[in-house]
């Protein structure tokens, strides 16, 4: 019996590999003179976490890529080329990032992506879209090392991967931003350092850590958490008791949130602080009461208070998604129109048609990109990070509203 | 050391759940022999009942009306689908390889997932959770959230009526019957089939309570909960003595308490400071497992399954 379970198990398994890997060669080319017409299909790929704990974020990202592209149609901004989205779910996971990833590649009309919002589920694509020269832009990565290689803090930046750039600035200025404005504005001087073991988190925290002792703070306590576990009862616990004036968590909201929760009902009335993976609506309802004083930095400044956003928010609204563009709807939106731009260019060097080695010149083209955007200027300097290294504090100052919560308390750009 | 009433009693917290949920695992298979794989997805229900049950409820309603409709939602929620399972997934494959039944509660625990997620409104990330108002309770060094309430007041009970119910009540005592030897059961009149449901649906009421107590204590309902619970959960009743209803409360609170501790401490022994903190206290709670199946492998209450074999 025991030889025929094996049996069963192994051939399911089996099946299910060459389903996947007959998923993965399907070739998605479509029929492209059919249609008789002078348009050409150009599809954008957004990959992004449309469920799971992070959606709210990575539905936001996906409904800012759609509107970007169906104004590029509607203005028709780009000559005889008419924009498609092709919208793929990663869940927050680089393995379904990475499959996604080659499902872009293989589908020859797709010339650039958008995505994703994960730094660790970009690490798993960039080489995928490097090796097929496919552009990507992510508006969120914010891991230094995804474009200065892993020695960017030794000063020998080297840029690995050519295919890729990104509209949001990195951690090696937003964790620094944020201990600046704790130890010298907020007048914090003991922290707790907590990290969720992940490339965004763990990297965040340490550049908060390295900056805020180098003020002369203190560092009171690290934890490490796992952020599946929604039990800090023992992390709130060692918090209240060691001094500290205020918690830094390198992570993301699912997590963050009910920690702050946990902290503040254990006895720790001090705030949390943390980087853009925290700054949500989602982060209040989930916070609830205790939330209010917590703060977060985010990349740029608020898009609400830019002359350059009104029409964006104006769309949006009109449009009528669902969802809120949240932290990176105007980088997403950015993010599409810098591979219009860039696909514009190209088909303009070329008389008006798509060259046949389409994807390389696009690649090129985004390097020279340049626009003023919802989010300011964009464009990217020799490593494919954004020139626009502007950041923004953000204060809980409202829990009644989650959606208009997070006020703006400072915004600069960090300049070391 | 001056914080540890408190850090035990965040474990003896975290414990109870545990143990809630695991009594599912312990019932079912002490009676049937079936691990429910699905079980964790049904606590998952169970939270989004009572969510559903507080989200009908007029704006201003009070906890002491709450709660209670919110239990009864959660049972509700969770025993039907329990019993469904019972009835159209496991039912039919009784007699079967055993393989058969583990890979249907594989399948059944993803098919629920995949319905929340799909059908419940707004459930693709973290639902909040109303809150239960009201100051924390200090005493001493150790301090009881209003959040935790819930649990320490339903957890002991629970444990008593379960108790009660199995040692002095007929339907409990068919269900020793039946746990001992099925065939001998029905032949001395018990109805195995009703016994059986019975476990499914006492086990998912447990766990339904367990899911308002999460609830409560973390803010948030979400889709994916049931995974991991359900495994730390089937972890405790392992622990516990696969099949041992007390071993399966023990179990529980020992696991939640090598948790809280591992959080806790283990940075402060020397040579350990890399291997401590709350990312590896599920490390440790699998550490804890292994020893204790290597030392004792019934599991820490396990006679009682033994000496059936």
């Amino acid at each position: 019996m025991r030889q025929r379970s094996l049996i069963a198990i192994t051939a399911a398994l089996t099946a299910g590999a060459l389903t996947l890997t007959a998923c993965g060669s399907r070739d998605d080319s479509k029929d492209k003179d059919g249609g008789g017409g002078s348009e050409t299909t150009v599809v954008i790929g957004v990959d992004a976490p449309l469920t799971g704990d992070l959606s709210a974020l990575g539905l936001g990202i996906r409904n800012s890529v759609d509107l970007a592209i169906k104004q590029a149609n509607a203005k028709n901004h780009v000559d005889g080329i008419n924009f498609k989205m092709e919208a793929a779910d990663d869940q927050g996971q680089p393995s379904s990032g990475q499959t996604n990833a080659t499902k872009f590649v293989a589908n020859k009309d797709l010339l650039g992506a958008v995505g994703p919002l994960n730094s660790s589920v970009g690490e798993s694509m960039q080489k995928v879209f490097d090796d097929a020269k496919l552009v990507q832009v992510s508006p969120a990565n914010t891991n230094p090392a995804m474009t200065q290689g892993p020695d960017w803090n030794g000063g020998k930046k080297v840029r690995p991967y050519k295919a890729y750039f990104r509209t949001a600035t990195t951690d090696a200025i937003q964790g620094p931003f944020a201990a600046q404005y704790l130890y010298n504005t907020a007048k914090k001087k003991k922290v707790f350092v907590i990290d969720d073991k992940k490339t965004y988190g763990a990297g965040l925290a340490a550049t908060f850590k390295d900056e805020f002792t180098k003020l002369g703070g203190k560092v009171a306590g690290t934890e490490h958490v796992n952020p599946d576990t929604k039990d800090f009862g023992a992390v709130a616990t060692k918090i209240r008791n060691s001094d500290a004036d205020v918690v830094y968590y390198g992570g993301e909201y699912p997590a963050a949130g009910p920690l702050s929760k946990q902290m503040k009902k254990a006895g720790a009335k001090i705030p949390l602080a943390g980087g853009d993976g925290i700054y949500s609506a989602d982060f209040i309802k989930l916070a609830g009461k205790d939330g209010k004083g917590d703060y977060a930095t985010s990349v740029g400044q608020p898009v609400e208070q830019l002359p350059s956003a009104k029409e964006f928010i104006a769309n949006y609204e009109k449009a009528g998604y669902k969802e809120a563009y949240e932290a990176y709807g105007g980088y997403s939106y950015d993010s599409a129109w810098a591979i219009i731009e860039a696909v514009k260019k190209v088909v303009e060097d070329n008389d008006g048609k798509l060259p046949s080695d389409a994807r390389a010149k696009i690649v090129d083209a985004m390097q020279d990109v340049s626009f003023d955007g919802v989010t300011g200027k964009v464009s990217f300097d020799e490593y494919g990070d954004a020139t626009n290294k502007q950041l923004t504090v953000y204060q809980v100052t409202d829990t009644s509203d989650p959606a208009k919560g997070w006020k703006p308390v400072k915004s600069g750009t960090y300049t070391g | 050391m001056h914080e540890l009433p408190q850090q035990l009693v965040n474990g003896l917290l975290l414990g109870s759940m545990y143990g809630l949920i695991a009594i599912g695992y312990t019932m079912v298979y002490g009676i049937v022999q079936l691990i429910n794989f699905a079980h964790g997805e049904i606590f998952m229900v169970g939270g989004f009942g009572a969510l559903t049950v507080w989200l009908w409820l007029p704006g201003g309603t009070t906890m002491w009306v709450a709660i209670p409709l919110m239990l009864i939602g959660a049972i509700i929620v969770s025993t039907t689908i329990a019993i469904g399972a019972e009835r159209f997934a496991y039912r039919p494959l009784r007699g079967a390889p055993r393989l058969a039944p583990l890979i249907t509660a594989i399948g059944l625990s993803l098919a629920l997932q995949q319905a929340v997620w799909a059908w419940y409104p707004n459930a693709k990330s973290s639902r909040t959770f109303p809150e239960i108002p009201g100051d924390s309770i200090h005493m001493g060094s150790v301090t009881i959230q209003p959040g935790d309430l819930f649990l320490v007041v339903a957890a002991p009970i629970c444990m008593f009526a379960l108790g009660w119910f199995v040692m002095k009540t007929r339907v409990g005592r068919g269900m020793q019957a039946t746990a001992q030897d099925p065939d001998t059961a029905k032949l001395m009149g018990v109805n195995t089939d009703r016994v059986i449901v019975v476990a499914f649906a006492l086990g998912a009421a447990f766990a339904g309570i367990a899911a308002i107590a999460y609830g409560f204590r973390y803010g948030e309902v979400n889709f994916r909960m049931g995974f991991l619970w359900g495994l730390k959960a089937f972890t405790a009743a392992v622990l516990g003595g696969i099949g041992n209803i007390y071993g399966a409360m023990i179990g529980g609170l020992v696991l939640g308490v090598a948790e809280a501790m591992a959080t806790a401490y283990m940075n402060d022994i020397p040579g350990m400071d890399k291997l401590g903190g709350q990312s590896w206290a599920d490390v440790w709670a699998f550490v804890l497992l292994i020893v204790v199946l290597l030392v004792r492998p019934q599991g820490l209450l396990g006679e009682r399954v033994a000496d059936r074999a």
